[in-house]
């Protein structure tokens, strides 16, 4: 940085003592620490594209006939919220580029956020003292498919309406409050007026504010108590060892950044995502076949459809089937994954600060719960489009989902067990560190650089 | 150009390119699929050459920083909760004080609490009825009324009440199957004239109109979730997650051939709630 803004910043706010740590602090390198940074750098993607998309995009479900330019539509009755998408996609110049970009980089930035939960789940750097950001972590997890869900519900195609009715119906299946909680929320029976405009305010305002500054912490948390690093010679629990932040990371990280918005792009152009004139406008009495939601909520679909029949009569009130796929499977899901840090210090009474990271095969345990629970979701998530697969394998839908109901209960118990055993007799046969130490000699060459001779 | 830096060069240059290329695409009238090729070149040259230019110009370098973060020592501790217990016991002096405070606080978090019923309407009857009633005329989608001698056995057809087509609660399916088939008990089978048979169409598990028929095994599927329902005996779940048949619209048949409802559906139609009458 020049020396007169080093100077100017530092006669009225003292900064240069921070700036001198704060451009010589480590980032250690690893190939899994850029996860969460794709998924920081989609977050801003979408924060941009959004923006311009919220210039167009009219948030009402008052009803108007199409006169636009795509003919197939021509006449057609539909809500203003899904003519403007219309007018968005053909119309609006580079509309359609914006659009189908900012769709992209929600389903890359869920992805990039559930590998990268993977990543601290198993390399244990959830544990002491990171446990209050692995709470932050989780809690943008949810923020994110929160977004999701709410950003593919607004068009008001065919195939977001059906996915709203079901969020109702599941809200409605709530014991004691759940009809109150669907009124309110949606501002009366399904399909309301006001929907798409509460969505809308959720959408643009209130879930990305709260990711906003969830992030803050999150990011603020990870510079303060500074970030892990796998083991190696010279890295112990009480340093941290990696690229400096001025130069070499901000290159790095500037880099990934720009790259990962490039592939995006190329995404948003060239690759067609959720084309909701096919869809056509949402009507309530029509549903698409084959459907599906957007991948990250695909579990919850498949526990949908896997759930048998059980509703339960209680003193006259009614808990449908609906309530325990709908609402307690995530319920309990997120509670234990919010708690892990603390169940698993139960299990291995290991109450120790960590900085150094475990490889899966170090905590046997974990990494069989953390096997088994991917195995789990994986089949919900399969199960999700068992209406894809069935036709696709020349099987019934009725035989797929007898099948998976049995894999669902069996396989993950399986799966957890044999990643178990196999964490085990790994950690016991090689104790050795991920990377031998090396030696190296170096030699001054005659410009003043060094080489290796 | 066998310089070091030739391939960032080479990759900041195509950025450039694709950046100017960007402006003439958009302003000779825009094309997507070439927007978007040329904003991933754009944008990604930038990253590629960052990355070049970090990877093999910058010196590698490695900081070992001390992890100088960690629990306080235990004066300063005590310190800290010295200084919190002396402000909390100042405040619990003022007993009376501290109460009406919490009271008024308390108070303010209570009324904030109203707006939100303001959020929507009161329930009430709402999911146990729709606009069927005694006497009302089936129309399809179209609003045309529909009459006995359009649909032969086997066909299908989404009705409404006259009036309100396109009803989300009420909509309905109008089925013909061979009369001597039903299999429901006596007063239901009147209210199901000609082998006419008139389901609510909203499924009983999650909402989503029960699209799919089957006419051979004369079963009614739900494409969202794979809810399967007979239609010969009284459209009670046969296979999936649903728990409770599709609720059968009472019909008949009037003296002009049109059909009519006979009444309301006899239970709340679509996905269960907690004060559901038990059916």
């Amino acid at each position: 940085m020049p020396r007169p803004l080093i100077g100017w910043l530092d006669d009225r706010l003292g900064a240069a003592s921070f700036a001198r740590r704060a451009l010589r602090k480590a980032f250690p390198d690893h190939w899994s620490f850029m996860l969460g940074e794709i998924a920081l750098y989609c977050f801003l993607i979408l924060v941009l594209t959004g923006t311009f998309l919220t210039f167009f995009f009219v948030a009402s479900g008052r009803e108007v006939v199409y006169e636009g330019p795509y003919r197939p539509l021509r006449g057609a009755e539909m809500s203003a919220a899904f003519e403007s998408v219309l007018r968005l996609s053909f119309e609006v110049r580079a509309g359609l580029v914006m659009r189908q970009l900012h769709h992209w980089a929600a389903v890359v930035m869920l992805a990039a956020v559930v590998l990268h939960v993977l990543r601290v789940f198993f390399t244990g750097a959830f544990r002491r003292p990171r446990e209050i950001n692995w709470i932050v972590g989780v809690s943008l997890l949810l923020l994110a498919m929160g977004a999701g869900l709410t950003g593919y519900s607004l068009p008001d195609d065919l195939l977001s309406g059906t996915g709203l009715r079901i969020a109702y119906s599941v809200l409605l299946s709530i014991p004691f409050v759940g009809t109150w909680a669907a009124f309110l929320v949606f501002g009366g029976e399904f399909p309301t007026a006001e929907m798409i405009g509460r969505l809308h305010v959720l959408h643009i305002m209130i879930i990305p504010a709260l990711i906003a500054g969830a992030l803050a912490v999150h990011l603020g948390l990870v510079w303060h108590q500074k970030h892990t690093q796998f083991p190696a010679p010279g890295r112990t629990e009480r340093n941290v060892v990696g690229s400096p932040l001025w130069p070499t990371y901000t290159f790095k990280g500037a880099g990934l950044a720009f790259v990962v918005f490039g592939v995006l792009a190329a995404m948003g152009g060239l690759f067609q995502i959720n084309p909701v004139w096919l869809y056509g406008p949402f009507d309530p009495s029509v549903v698409s076949s084959p459907a599906q939601p957007d991948w990250y909520l695909g579990w919850l679909e498949g526990g949908l459809r896997l759930f048998p029949d059980w509703d339960v009569e209680l003193f006259g009130h009614l808990i449908p089937e609906l309530f325990w796929p709908g609402v307690v499977l995530p319920g309990v899901f997120f509670a234990v994954m919010l708690l892990w840090p603390w169940i698993e210090r139960r299990i291995t009474g290991d109450a120790r600060e960590h900085h150094l990271l475990d490889r899966p095969r170090d905590a046997p345990v974990r990494s069989g719960v953390g096997a088994g629970v991917l195995t789990f979701a994986g089949i919900l998530t399969l199960a999700g489009s068992n209406d894809v697969l069935g036709p696709f394998l020349g099987i019934p839908v009725e035989d797929v989902t007898l099948a998976f109901r049995v894999l669902v209960l069996a396989l993950p118990p399986v799966v957890a067990y044999l990643t178990f055993r196999a964490c085990r007799s790994l950690a016991e046969r090689g104790g050795r560190p991920i990377r031998e130490a090396r030696r190296l000699s170096l030699r001054r060459s005659r410009t003043g650089g060094f080489e290796e001779p | 150009m066998r310089r070091p830096e030739a391939p960032a060069a080479i990759a900041f240059g195509l950025s450039i390119l694709a950046g100017l290329g960007l402006a003439v695409v958009y302003v000779v009238g825009g094309q997507p699929q070439v927007e978007g090729a040329l904003l991933g070149v754009s944008l990604g040259g930038v990253g590629v050459g960052l990355i070049l230019w970090g990877k093999r110009l910058l010196l590698p370098e490695q900081v070992v920083e001390e992890r100088d973060v960690g629990p306080s020592p235990a004066t300063e501790r005590r310190a800290a909760q010295e200084a919190l217990g002396r402000g909390g016991e100042e405040i619990g002096r003022r007993r009376f004080l501290s109460r009406l405070l919490l009271g008024a606080l308390g108070a303010l978090g209570l009324a904030a609490l109203f707006p939100i019923r303001s959020l929507g309407p009161r329930p009430g009857r709402s999911l146990s009825e729709t606009s069927w009633r005694r006497g009302i005329r089936m129309v399809d989608e179209d609003g045309v009324p529909v009459t006995v001698d359009r649909l032969g056995p086997g066909s299908i057809v989404t009705v409404y009440p006259e009036g309100a087509v396109g009803s989300a609660d009420a909509q309905t399916l109008l089925i013909r199957v061979e009369p001597g088939r039903l299999d429901l008990p006596p007063d239901r089978l009147a209210a199901a004239p000609e082998g006419l048979v008139a389901y609510s169409k909203v499924c009983t598990h999650a909402g989503c109109p029960v699209g799919l028929y089957r006419a051979q095994t004369h079963e009614l599927l739900c494409p969202c979730h794979q809810s399967t329902f007979d239609v010969l005996r009284g459209a009670e779940p046969v296979f999936g997650p649903a728990a409770r048949p599709l609720p059968q619209l009472p019909i008949e048949v009037d003296a002009e051939g049109f059909v009519r409802a006979t009444g309301d559906f006899p239970e709340p139609v679509g996905p269960g709630f907690w004060d559901r009458p038990a059916g």
